[in-house]
């Protein structure tokens, strides 16, 4: 469990700073630094273990069929990354506390820091590959956070969208690569996958998978020709950078490339692909990282070119390559973090990152310049810095590395690379600290507060100790770390003097030509000024406005806003979809025999034809229109009746009264004409609602000459309908047993439906021109006098409590014999419609003792209750129970929970139709202006009164 | 029986794609209850034609009739009314809100008369 509480202890970290800003920005950096060094403490309990050799492992089953299970897995790599991120994001936590100003909003940053945090904790930790995606995509969303933090400025916001789409796309493609991955090894499990190397080297999809895979890590890792995504994300703050392009982000690629490195590499194509992107980046960053002015900027394309190094490493696929590697991660994490956070400092005092217009700061800034010294020197690979160290191992393995067909011309190419770093690591240092004191910056530069610079200065210290003293602060890091990579095929060995060998001699001559390199500067600059460089930032934005306007182009041609479009743009689509699946199969004629019709069925049909071609005709006029709808309504309800649909045809008849009801009150206010249209687009219609109807009717009828292709489930249901729900009206044990979950649902989804009416409505009369329109209304003319006639009133009155007794009994019958909840709610919903219209509005809801909002509620809370309480019982939510009661006086009678169960339907279809319908009329209130609080309008007891 | 039943759905269906596709809210809103009904009658005659055999379990019963789409089609009746109702109120704010119930209201092109009242 230990595992999972780790990966989850950066998450519950978010949680805090976001609580504690209000305790101080102190409390606020305590309580995410809290977390991560409790998280980080957790790990370091189990260096014994992994030192050991052993693997620590969590597995908790979450979707066990997907394959997708959270288990945690730790092992040297992990253990190494999982160090890195915490140690670094623990320095970070303190640098960015004294880092940011009290106008920067701190509890959002540590929030999103730790989120960050978590997303990749979990990455290392994760061994399930599903998993890890599932963080990997995180990363890339808190990422986009983190960069975009400064909001309020267009370089933070464009470097924020340009990371999220660019390592996102990446993040696509490696979900591809990762399920091809799963397939082939037959598991999402890591520990599994690790083991299956011949399987997938030898499968075809191993080319593809592995292309997708490197997308993702690519991207990530910022390789050519991703890389352009690192710089512009420098417009977040210096905390930020110096985590997420340290220890972090731009490690996630090479992690992963380092944890699937037993399965993937080791072929030609791994060592064509990796390899060559790594030095190309490689190259390519030192040279751009030589020319950039800006402190960020320089010190995100050496971290550009760091990565394509270690990229390069790993492309090699030696295990004495990955082993270098590893201990250049580590070594770049605390070089690099350190001179992002000295940059910071410089920022933070100068008020410039310009290296133009720094220079001399040695004097003014003692502390931050000896810390960026060491830090540039390791970067510089100068020995006996741990830069050193990992620079010469590297440079040794690219003397004995083929590239090409050519023995010498990988290790030239690192060289000069080499070169080029130690010349932007000289140049760092030569230009901010060293030289003349210039009085050129906006603000009066000094060494800041212990706060700001204890985080570097650790991290330099570090950088010295773990120089001198390698294998005994890092080796045994390193060690563990290799044995999970390459399985212990590479003995670690860290040393200063490896005697006169090649390395040395094209280390001392990086050194040389570095320096060389510094004093050449000026001409350089001239040179590479003149050159054509083709910019990666602007291709892209290129590609993303060609794709927006794309996009927006397709849009609109496909959706301009009008609905009418829209609705006949997908109304052709749906049937050449379904034409073209049509004619893209077999077909074999109907061999159901026909059903018999009787003179009955003839005249509904007539019925409903005459009224539907009649509704087209005259729909124009609206009311008429109404009437057939009607009309149609009540034959589907015969038609239902007639088909062996008792249920159906109560709800269909129940629904309709109150649809038609919704609909005159909608018609009060509307227009009671259509304008006429054009003819041509009354064709176009025509034509496509002809068609619309052939294929539906075309289509049912195929499938009523048809047998069922497979089986039905209906037997199941009518088998089990009595002895396990209890009912005999197999239609209500569905919905209220077998199928509950749906129904209650449905239930949520109506009461819903009619707070949106509510809604809709109290918008409308919270003021605005409708509700203008409502108060100036004039009604029509032509209207009875008479709003509330006496016989109708009375009628209403004494039908009520039979009405309601019908619902009661509609209720009750329901689990054995046709209706139950929904039927017997919509009934009561229409005997108490009839008493707002017949005595109006204001009278009706004077006497309304229950509120529709309640009502709501209330039946969706028995509805819960009902599902709920079959978990007391030790079942699945929504398990009916039932059982026979005997009260004395009468007979022995069944009472089952889905009768509780659909009264929570009864309650909602009640309180959502009441509401619904009630909503409407308050607009009718709102435009009539006097409500009636009498009964009658006219009443013959009190003549006088009129 | 079964030529009866799908000439009306796509009678119904016909009609209710021809009522959808008009510029006025209240067309559209009755060709969206046609189109309830055309395919809640699809769903139901999926479930095949029987006459006379309700899904109700009684002793002497020659057999039943698939209560499953019949189940379906009743939540589906219910779920209709409340979109229709829904629908009908947008219908109506719009209506006050604007002053005329066309439902494009965005472009100046008015083909076919102007407000409604």
């Amino acid at each position: 469990m230990s595992l999972a509480l780790i990966a989850a202890l950066p998450f519950l970290g978010a949680l805090l700073p976001g609580l504690m800003i209000r305790a101080g920005r102190n409390a606020c950096a305590l309580a995410a630094g809290s977390a991560t060094a409790l998280a980080l403490l957790m790990v370091g309990l189990h260096i014994p273990a992994v030192l050991r050799g052993e693997v620590i492992r969590t597995r908790i089953d979450w979707l066990p069929q997907l394959g997708l299970n959270a288990n945690f897995m730790l092992d040297g790599l992990g253990l190494l990354f999982a160090a890195l991120i915490l140690g670094i994001g623990l320095l970070i936590i303190l640098y960015a506390r004294f880092y940011l100003s009290s106008a920067d909003p701190m509890g959002q940053f540590f929030t999103y820091l730790m989120l960050f945090q978590g997303a990749m904790l979990g990455i290392v930790l994760s061994d399930n590959i599903l998993l890890l995606l599932v963080f990997w995509e995180m990363t890339s969303l808190s990422s986009f956070l983190l960069i975009g933090y400064r909001k309020h400025l267009p370089e933070g916001r464009q470097g924020a969208r340009m990371a999220l789409a660019v390592t996102g796309t990446g993040g696509l493609a490696m979900i591809a690569g990762m399920l091809i991955l799963g397939n082939i090894a037959g598991s999402f499990d890591l520990s599994v996958i690790l083991t299956q190397k011949e399987v997938i080297q030898a499968s075809d999809l191993y080319l593809p998978a592995l292309i997708l895979i490197l997308l993702g890590c690519f991207t990530k890792s910022a390789q050519f020709p991703f890389h352009f995504w690192l710089p512009q994300a420098m417009a977040a703050p210096t905390p930020v950078s110096a985590y997420l392009h340290s220890a972090t982000m731009v490690k996630a690629g090479l992690f992963l490339m380092a944890r699937l490195w037993p399965v993937l590499s080791g072929t030609p194509e791994w060592f064509t692909i990796v390899a060559t992107t790594g030095l190309v980046t490689m190259l390519l960053g030192a040279a751009v990282a030589l020319f950039k002015d800006d402190l960020k900027a320089l010190l995100a394309y050496s971290t550009v070119s760091q990565l394509g190094l270690i990229t390069m490493l790993l492309g090699f696929g030696t295990p004495e390559a990955a082993v270098v590697a590893l201990f250049h991660i580590l070594n770049h994490a605390g070089f690099k973090a350190a001179l992002f956070m000295c940059a910071g400092i410089v920022d933070h005092e100068a008020h410039t990152r310009d290296i133009r217009r720094l220079g001399g700061l040695r004097h003014l800034m003692p502390v931050t310049f000896a810390i960026s010294t060491v830090a540039a020197l390791s970067m510089a690979g100068i020995p006996p810095l741990n830069g050193f160290l990992s620079k010469e191992m590297m440079l040794d393995q690219a003397t004995q590395t083929v590239w090409m067909g050519n023995p010498w011309l990988i290790a030239a190419l690192a060289t000069l690379g080499a070169t080029l770093s130690v010349a932007y690591a000289f140049r760092f240092i030569g230009n901010v600290f060293l030289g003349p004191v210039r009085n050129d910056c906006p603000h009066a530069p000094h060494d800041p507060g212990f706060g700001l610079w204890a985080a570097p200065a650790f991290l330099a210290v570090l950088v010295i100790v773990s120089g001198l003293m390698p294998m005994t602060l890092v080796g045994w890091l390193v060690t563990i770390g290799a044995e999970a990579v390459t399985a212990g095929a590479a003995q670690v060995k860290i040393i200063h003097w490896h005697g006169f060998v090649a390395a040395l001699w094209l280390s001392l001559g990086a050194i040389a030509g570095g320096f060389a390199l510094t004093r050449v500067h000026a001409p350089l600059t001239r040179l590479w000024l003149a050159l054509p460089r083709p910019d990666a930032t602007v291709l892209f934005n290129t590609g993303i406005a060609a794709a927006f306007a794309l996009a927006r182009g397709l849009t609109g041609r496909l959706h301009d806003g009008s609905a009418t479009r829209a609705l006949a743009i997908s109304s052709v689509t749906m049937i050449a979809a379904g034409l073209w699946a049509f004619l893209g199969g077999s077909h074999s004629p109907g061999t159901r025999s026909l059903t018999p019709v009787e003179p009955l069925a003839a005249v509904g049909w007539l019925l409903l034809a005459g009224s539907t071609i009649g509704l087209v005709l005259v729909h124009r006029n609206r009311v008429l229109a109404l009437v057939l709808v009607g009309v149609i309504g009540l034959i589907v309800s015969v038609t239902f009746v007639y088909l062996s649909a008792p249920d159906l045809a109560l709800t269909q008849i129940s629904v309709e009264v109150a649809t038609v009801i919704l609909m005159l009150l909608a018609l009060n206010f509307l227009p009671k004409l259509t304008p006429p249209e054009r003819l041509t687009r009354v064709v176009r219609d025509a034509v496509i609602a002809g068609v619309a109807g052939l294929s539906a009717g075309g289509l049912i009828l195929a499938l009523m000459l048809r047998d069922f292709a497979f089986p039905g489930i209906a037997a199941y249901h009518i088998a089990n309908s009595k002895t396990e729900g209890g009912g005999t009206n197999i239609v209500n044990v569905i919905l209220v047993d077998f199928r509950g979950y749906d129904t209650f649902g449905e239930i949520t989804v109506l009461g819903i439906a009619a707070l949106v009416i509510y809604a809709l409505t109290e918008a409308i009369l919270k003021g605005g021109p409708a509700n203008d329109r409502l108060l100036n209304w004039q009604p029509a003319r032509g209207r009875a006098g008479d709003r509330h006639p006496m016989m109708f009133v009375i009628v209403t009155r004494l039908i009520l409590p039979v009405a309601l007794m019908v619902g009661v009994f509609i209720f009750l019958r329901g689990h054995n014999l046709p209706g139950g909840g929904f039927v017997a709610g919509l009934i009561v919903a229409i005997a108490l419609l009839m008493q707002y219209m017949a005595s109006g509005f204001a009278w009706a809801a004077g006497r309304r003792a229950i509120d529709y909002h309640a009502l709501i509620a209330l039946g969706v809370l028995v509805a819960a209750g009902t599902g709920i309480g079959a978990w007391f019982n030790g079942r699945p939510f929504l398990t009916s129970d039932y059982g026979y009661v005997t009260l004395p006086p009468l007979e022995p009678f069944e009472l089952a929970t889905a009768a509780l169960f659909d009264s929570g339907v009864f309650l909602c279809v009640l309180g959502a139709v009441m509401l619904a319908l009630a909503s409407i009329s308050r607009l009718a209130i709102r435009a009539g202006g006097t409500v009636n609080t009498r009964p009658f309008d006219i009443d013959p007891s009190q003549p006088e009164a009129r | 029986m079964e030529y009866l039943l799908a000439s009306g759905v796509g009678l119904m269906t016909a009609a209710g794609v021809f009522l959808i596709l008009r510029r006025h809210t209240f067309p559209v809103i009755l060709g969206l209850a046609l189109l309830s009904y055309a395919v809640n009658l699809f769903l139901f005659a999926s479930g095949r034609v029987v006459i006379g055999m309700p899904p109700i379990l009684t002793k002497d019963a020659a057999g039943y009739t698939d209560p499953l789409t019949q189940a379906l089609v009743l939540t589906a009746i219910v779920i209709s009314f409340g979109m229709s109702a829904v629908i009908v109120m947008m219908a109506l704010g719009a209506f006050l809100e604007t002053g005329h119930d066309r439902i494009d209201t965005h472009d100046g092109r008015t083909e076919d008369g102007g407000a409604g009242d």
